[in-house]
């Protein structure tokens, strides 16, 4: 039936603020309706740029749903009047946003996963330092921890990625003809976000992730084998990350995900506990694991937690009866190789007893100097 | 990650000079990269040369596509034409005129036509040279498979041979480049043929958009260095991923070098092998080296060649000077980099690499 078909999910991809995506999508929107697509806009940040809305001129606006927090009232995307409004494609900014609290739903990825489901033709816009498996690289790039991301699948089921591209100089000028903020936060966002070398190498991440997702889309179910697909096709590669109660997990568990999606590789994350579950550890510790564990399962990563007092035996068990081919590992603290603490010792046993796998040893990344 | 404030050796002073003296006399080229036809350069450009107009810039049109939409003739209605000359019915670039008028910035539509014969340059990414090295800014379109060195490679996804060229070395010679990645026009279809064609030309299309892509991450990167050597600034922002494999006579050099091959690849990263050199080196180990390098080069790596006292020093070293974002080493290179004094390789290199990954390979 008709019903049933997923809609499509195309996302508008920029590297930065005031690149175009908004205004891009909107021509698309256009465009559709002149064909005769029912299109309308089911959420739209005017952010006062008047090139952008100007473009909204003839569109169809669902209305924003109100919602009250804390005294407070909010307007996010009101899912419900679009499935009843029931158009064939529906455009949605800012992808990565998170829902006020009382939302239905967390994060907009979600919604428009409902829009989508129900057949609708989604166009989104998001930034690339909104990739989940890119956020050390981000943070390393600009300086900033971003906590608004999308899990690396959700961006992986978009039938299109199409990169929004205009050069540095470029946004810079537009910056500060007062085109994307007010002059105040322009001033402000230049200090930060918008230095030239930050924007030069965002967009190169964003370019080669652009790239990535173009080939990664065609590439296996098509004839023409993607670029890199070259050497080493024979061996089946299987990653497993040690997840512990130590903050650097996360960005192992990205970092491994990345590469594991780039070979096309399964990926498995543990941790290890004498018990065989968390209820013996104090709170803090419990907690971390937890959240570790629960952050690789919404990356789609399927955990498990092993039984032993001896975690790098474990680990290796585990990797061996699993035919894993790489584990991925924290590198530890600057201060534990000195003291010779447990983390380090840990890296150590791993390296000598899993001699017929490969260690990854993963290092923070910091950010550049400015 | 590492800033130090330019401590630099000759020739990097030298190359800091050259770069400040082409910017001062030199004209800025911009770029609007395409993948294929009708993705909406000629529009976006014109669009371009008319903000800027608007904006009190001083522009003229030395090129224009044959064939032109409406709505790009709309804006070219708007905008100053240094008309072309007419040599044997051929339409060429007036660069005579264009240098007498000697406008801020002159647009060209298509960079990839060669001039015919009596005409001022054999081609017209030469004309461009010119104007540019008159100071002029010039803007100019070009699709990817007009690219000298992707020539062979698009010509084998789309079938379509194309004689002129421009080479490679002159887009990334740009100050700036601009992808324009619009999705062409689909064509409806309506039969189950056209539909499985249809399907066909988008993956052709997207192997085009990867290339161009790649193309503009390459030169994207290139100009990134040059900005972080203009400044004097030594960082790794790791947005390329750079692998560098330790290669020496009795590592385990194959699957090493195979995976950061695939690694590499699928990264669209580049690859590195680096061996350090070694005071004495017996006959037996400097051949079994050789096949390791051999290797190497047959993957298509960079090879490095360093040198120093402390070989995990000399690759720690080069590694953040470099970039490298990922070190691959085998687990039992202790006797090959100089186990003992130094104590245990693999140990030193994960307490000494900062800011990027050790891959340790069994032996």
């Amino acid at each position: 039936m008709a019903d049933t078909r997923r809609g499509r999910l195309k996302i508008y991809m920029g590297y930065a603020a005031g690149v175009g995506k908004t205004y891009q999508m909107l021509v698309e929107a256009r465009e559709l309706k002149a064909k005769g697509v029912d299109v309308v806009v089911g959420y739209f940040e005017p952010h006062g740029r008047k090139d952008t809305i100007l473009k909204t001129e003839g569109l169809e606006i669902v209305p924003r749903k109100k919602i009250e927090y804390r005294g407070s009232a909010f307007e996010e995307m009101d899912v419900d009047a679009i499935l009843a409004r029931r158009p064939q494609c529906c455009a949605v900014d800012e992808f990565p946003h998170t829902n006020v609290p009382g939302s239905p739903r967390a994060k907009r990825w979600e919604d428009v996963q409902i829009l989508l489901e129900a057949g609708i033709d989604v166009l989104t816009t998001m930034n690339i330092q909104h990739l989940e498996s890119l956020n050390d690289q981000v943070y390393q790039i600009t300086g900033i921890r971003v906590r608004e991301t999308i899990p690396d699948w959700v961006v992986q089921q978009a039938d299109e990625v199409v990169m929004i591209d205009l050069t540095p100089r470029a946004l810079l000028h537009r910056l500060a003809r007062g085109v994307i903020y007010s002059r105040e936060k322009a001033e402000q966002a230049m200090q930060n976000f918008f230095r030239e070398s930050t924007l030069v190498a965002l967009r190169e991440l964003a370019l080669r992730e652009t790239a990535h997702e173009v080939v990664h889309r065609t590439a296996f179910d098509g004839a023409l084998p993607p670029a890199g697909a070259s050497a080493g096709q024979a061996v089946a590669h299987k990653l497993l990350v040690l997840i512990t109660p130590d903050p650097t997990s996360a960005m192992v568990i990205r970092r491994a995900k990345r590469v594991g999606d780039f070979l096309d590789a399964e990926c498995f994350a543990v941790a290890v506990q004498p018990s065989g579950d968390l209820a013996g550890l104090p709170p803090a510790e419990r907690e971390a694991i937890a959240q570790h564990l629960n952050f690789a399962r919404n990356l789609h990563i399927e955990t498990r937690i092993l039984e032993s007092s001896d975690v790098a035996t474990a680990v290796v068990d585990f990797a061996r009866r699993n035919q894993i081919t790489q584990i991925f590992l924290a590198r530890p603290k600057e201060r534990h190789w000195s003291l010779n603490l447990f983390s380090r010792d840990l890296v150590q046993k791993i390296v000598n007893i899993a001699k017929d796998m490969q260690i990854v040893v993963v290092a923070e990344r910091e950010p550049a100097a400015q | 990650m590492v800033r130090e404030p330019s401590r630099k050796s000759p020739e990097e002073f030298l190359r800091q000079c050259q770069i400040q003296e082409e910017a001062a006399t030199r004209g800025h080229l911009k770029i609007f990269l395409g993948y294929a036809s009708g993705v909406g350069k000629s529009l976006r450009m014109l669009d371009e040369a008319r903000r800027r107009k608007e904006r009190g810039q001083d522009v003229v049109i030395g090129a224009v596509q044959d064939r032109m939409r409406p709505e790009e003739e709309a804006l070219l209605a708007k905008l100053e034409v240094v008309s072309p000359l007419r040599i044997g019915g051929n339409a060429v670039m007036d660069v005579e005129g264009l240098l007498r008028r000697h406008p801020a910035v002159c647009f060209i539509d298509g960079l990839a036509y060669d001039n015919p014969p009596g005409a001022r340059n054999p081609t017209r990414w030469q004309d461009a040279q010119e104007l540019l090295c008159a100071g002029i800014k010039v803007i100019a379109s070009i699709n990817i498979q007009y690219v000298d060195e992707l020539r062979a490679e698009v010509e084998k996804i789309t079938g379509k041979h194309v004689d002129q060229t421009v080479p490679g070395a002159f887009l990334k010679s740009a100050d700036e480049i601009e992808i324009v990645d619009a999705p062409p026009e689909e064509p409806i279809e309506r039969t189950p043929e056209e539909a499985a064609s249809a399907q066909e030309r988008a993956l052709r299309l997207s192997r085009l958009r990867e290339i161009a892509l790649l193309l503009a991450a390459d030169v994207v990167d290139q100009q990134l260095n040059q900005y972080l050597e203009k400044h004097g600034i030594r960082q790794t922002f790791g947005a390329h991923e750079r692998i560098l494999v330790c290669v020496t006579p009795r590592a385990n050099a194959r699957e090493m070098i195979d995976t950061a091959r695939l690694i590499s690849g699928r990264f669209h990263g580049e690859l590195l092998v680096a061996y350090v050199k070694q005071p004495r080196i017996s006959a037996a180990d400097k051949a079994a080296l050789e096949e390791k390098l051999e290797l190497a080069r047959a993957a298509g790596a960079r090879i490095v060649i360093l040198e120093g006292e402390d070989p995990v020093q000399s690759i720690l070293d080069f590694a953040t000077q470099g970039g490298i974002t990922q070190i691959f080493i085998g687990h039992s290179q202790r006797s090959g980099l100089g186990s003992g004094v130094w104590g245990n390789p693999v140990d030193k290199l994960l307490r000494g690499a900062r800011g990027m990954d050790v891959r340790v390979f069994p032996q």
